[in-house]
């Protein structure tokens, strides 16, 4: 008989339960998940240009939805989803241009990302509710 | 065995059998997206914010000018162009078995595309003057 063998403690990788995310990669799985909840907001942004297309009324029942709490909240969570995907977008083609490996870059975009998004994001909103 | 890629040529036999098969083409439709969709994206959100608590008037009078025409055609074009190559690669990631992975990027595809001409053709309507 075969004895079972003694289990070896080797290194595992990152065990995503117990491994403490570093920011660099919550913002990459943040841009996967923005980019699916673009996708599904695109209904609601081929909602507005159809009801257009049907007229006052039905436009009217799109703006009513879109004025509505349930609307606001909507809106701006595509918002917020937009404007970090474009930014961390960027970032992503700048990678694939060979750039911004660096760790102090990699740190530097991390920031660049998350302020941008906030800077668009509340100024895209005091512009709108100002108008 | 009647096998005339015994004939193939090392090359030939070894054409798409590597586990991506394929996928130049893909990646560089999506980066090309995304590079078009930031300008595309900034001129969105733009008028969104343009926009903003003006009627149906106002988003025709806007929407029927040629330049925005173009535009928003082109926006939905590539936004749904891109939208659909990133979830076929978010779905071959998550989906392992086969027919599902299959079955659910042919759904995406053909939902992506469906809303893209509607979004085109309605906009068209508006613009042409409903
Ligand atoms: C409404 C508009 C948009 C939608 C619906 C959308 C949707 C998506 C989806 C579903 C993915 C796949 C995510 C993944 O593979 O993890 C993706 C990836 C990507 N998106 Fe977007 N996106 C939009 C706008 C943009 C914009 C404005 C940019 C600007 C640069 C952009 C840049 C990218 C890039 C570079 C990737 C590839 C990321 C990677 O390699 O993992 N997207 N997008």
């Amino acid at each position: 008989m075969t004895q079972a063998a003694k289990p070896v403690s080797r290194p595992l990788s990152p065990h995503l339960q117990v491994y403490r995310l570093p920011l660099a990669a919550w913002l990459s799985i943040t841009h996967r998940i923005t980019g699916v909840g673009l996708t599904i907001g695109t209904v609601l942004l081929t909602y507005w240009i159809v009801s257009a297309a049907y007229g006052p009324d039905a436009y009217a029942r799109f703006a009513g939805f879109i004025g509505s709490p349930i609307g606001y909240l909507l809106l701006f969570g595509f918002s917020v989803a937009l404007f970090y995907h474009l930014c961390n977008g960027i970032r992503h083609l700048f990678w694939d241009i060979g750039m911004n490996y660096e760790i102090a870059e990699t740190k530097r975009a991390n920031i660049i990302v998350l302020l941008g998004t906030v800077v668009l994001t509340a100024g895209a909103w005091l512009l709108a509710l100002a108008m | 065995m009647f096998a005339p890629s015994n004939l193939r040529s090392p090359l030939g036999r070894a054409r798409g059998l590597g586990a991506a098969k394929e996928g130049l083409h893909h990646w560089w439709l999506q980066r090309l997206t995304s590079l078009a969709l930031i300008p595309l994206t900034v001129w969105f959100a733009a008028t969104i914010v343009g926009l903003a608590g003006s009627g149906y008037e106002a988003f025709v009078a806007w929407l029927s000018d040629p330049c925005t025409t173009a535009v928003m055609v082109g926006f939905l074009a590539v936004t749904f162009h891109h939208a659909q190559s990133g979830m076929q690669v978010v779905i071959e990631d998550y989906v392992s078995s086969h027919s599902w992975r299959l079955a659910s990027i042919i759904l995406v595809k053909f939902v992506c595309y469906g809303l893209a001409i509607l979004g085109i053709v309605s906009t068209l309507i508006v613009s042409f003057g409903a």
